[in-house]
């Protein structure tokens, strides 16, 4: 499952495995993620989406393998200047305002105070900066929330699950956002466990079990799986993840990233691979990280 | 390695704790005029008996900023570490340090003016009198302000919920408020007693205070004491540095 983007992957993950409670979360997982884009995380809840990010922003405990940003570890303190990172619960200060929250986290990355006023108004929360946080509604918060990330104009935008709870007009325009700040340059990477929101990426990596079940462009996916629809393209490469026999198309094959119908298929047998190796193993509880053949 | 504490981060997150602080006018006035109303009540039981009342009065002025602040500090940074804002700083380029030390100033701060107002209503309505100088006072009950402020951000570590920080209280506090000298003068207490409130920081914060009642120049004593409440006081911000790992499971 190599992708050949040897050039500029701005987010290098080798053979990640992170174990949390005795389960294994992801099972050395591995990608590359381009700069200047919007990346989808895509999966069921569970499926080890948040934890990949934890890991990408650092503050993830790992059982093996290495995660690198801007060709840096992940988590140094070079990078934490250049990270937003917007957790899935909304994690910033209830008994503050809006402006508060942003305004702190705005001096905590270095902003300018003008950034402050800017950032509020782009996740459209204007009308309530001066509103203490825990007065506004669930999709306000979670805006505030996101406000807190992009307040730096950080080159690295980790957010998990930016639209739940929002309206679909309000989700247009965060798309619009993520997509001009990754025009400017920023890489960005948003999880979500809708998969109507999938074709709003310039790419995606499906998850699910701790595993990597595509990486391709949604209209590659698409094309893999025969189908326009997102739900059911997602179906049908776990369908097709389950029925592969393992071991079947060699791994590490996989020729050049944009040989969707290829790579897809070779990622969804290394999936169930992995997962079959998984359910052998789990209960030994004493498995080692398994490395790609390179 | 990037510094330790950044002076624009520190300022950042002192303001914000005070600013949190200040959405919350009933925790302030609970701060400020709790001592008060407490301090009347004790002086009320005992009928204002001197000297009786001003030793008593004295041992609460460093008890009341180390109780409050304990109990504070303890659910502020438990609902930091519960709330995601945590996890989140360690995204950013805050330190450890900058978010302990901004606990540190503000919490510090409030002590101060809780330790003023508390020391004030004493010396002036109370009868409180110490042969050494007021502004002494007021330093140890701040410094007993700290104790407490560093005692409760290593205590949250220990809890899961703001129910389970409330339950710290019980263990940290009330041993050492019992065996403070508050209750029984250390020296009538048996030996292991002794032994045991000798390792407890809040003796020192008293026995301080006991210092400044007595003597009207700083006593050798006094700065001993001040300087190992100081130094629990750096000592537990180690350890409640060492409570908050950037990675976790």
């Amino acid at each position: 499952m190599r992708v050949t983007v040897d050039v500029g992957s701005a987010i290098d993950v080798e053979a990640l495995t992170v174990r949390r409670g005795g389960r294994v979360v992801l099972d050395a997982l591995s990608c590359r993620i381009a700069p200047g884009s919007v990346t989808g995380l895509l999966g069921p809840s569970g499926s080890g989406k948040t934890t990949l990010m934890r890991s990408i922003v650092g503050v993830q405990r790992i059982a093996a393998g290495t995660v690198r940003v801007f060709g840096l570890p992940a988590g140094s303190p070079e990078l934490r200047a250049r990270t937003g990172y917007m957790t899935q619960s909304v994690s910033i200060y209830e008994d503050l305002t809006v402006t508060e929250n942003v305004r702190y986290f705005a001096a905590v990355a270095g902003a300018g105070r003008a950034a402050v006023a800017r950032t509020i108004g782009e996740v459209g929360l204007a009308d309530a900066a001066r509103q203490l946080v825990h007065t506004l509604s669930g999709g306000q918060r979670s805006r505030a929330s996101l406000a807190c990330a992009l307040v730096g104009d950080p080159e690295l935008l980790v957010l998990d699950e930016p639209t739940v709870g929002q309206d679909p007009l309000l989700r247009e325009e965060l798309w619009d956002m993520f997509h001009s700040r990754a025009r400017a340059g920023a890489t960005v990477v948003v999880s979500s466990h809708v998969m109507d929101e999938a074709v709003r990426c310039d790419r995606l990596l499906l998850i699910r079990d701790g595993a990597l079940l595509a990486d391709d462009t949604p209209a590659g996916v698409q094309a893999a799986a025969g189908t326009d629809d997102m739900d059911a393209a997602f179906l049908t490469l776990i369908r097709q993840a389950g029925q592969e026999p393992p071991g079947g198309p060699e791994r590490g094959a996989g020729g050049g990233a944009d040989s969707h119908k290829d790579a897809v298929t070779a990622l969804a047998a290394t999936a169930a691979e992995q997962r079959h190796t998984r359910s052998d193993t789990n209960d030994t509880g004493g498995r080692h990280a398994r490395r790609e053949p390179r | 390695m990037t510094p330790v504490i950044t002076p624009r981060i520190l300022a950042a997150t002192t303001a914000r704790i005070l600013r949190q602080l200040a959405h919350d006018p009933r925790s302030i006035a609970m701060m400020v005029a709790l001592p008060a109303v407490l301090m009347t009540l004790l002086y009320f039981m005992f009928d204002g008996a001197q000297p009786l009342v001003s030793n008593l009065l004295l041992i609460m002025l460093g008890m009341f900023p180390f109780i409050v602040m304990f109990l504070i500090t303890s659910v502020a940074m438990l609902r930091e570490r519960t709330s995601g804002t945590l996890e989140r700083l360690m995204t950013t380029p805050s330190g450890k340090l900058d978010l302990l030390f901004g606990y540190g100033i503000s919490f510090g701060t409030a002590a101060a003016v809780q330790g003023l107002v508390a020391a004030g209503c004493a010396y002036w309505f109370f009868s409180v009198s110490t042969a050494g100088a007021a502004w002494l006072t007021v330093l140890v009950a701040i410094l007993g302000g700290l104790l407490g402020m560093s005692m409760g951000l290593v205590s949250s570590a220990f809890a899961r919920t703001e129910f389970q920080a409330v339950q710290m209280f019980p263990i940290v506090v009330i041993p050492q408020s019992l065996l403070c000298g508050l209750f029984v003068p250390r020296g009538d207490m048996a030996t292991w007693l002794h032994v045991i409130s000798d390792v407890m920081p809040l003796t020192y914060v008293v026995e301080a205070l006991q210092q400044i009642g007595a003597h009207a120049e700083p006593s050798a004593i006094l700065w001993r004491d001040a300087g190992i409440v100081a130094g629990c006081v750096l000592l537990a911000l180690g350890v409640a540095s060492a409570t908050l790992p950037r990675r976790t499971a």
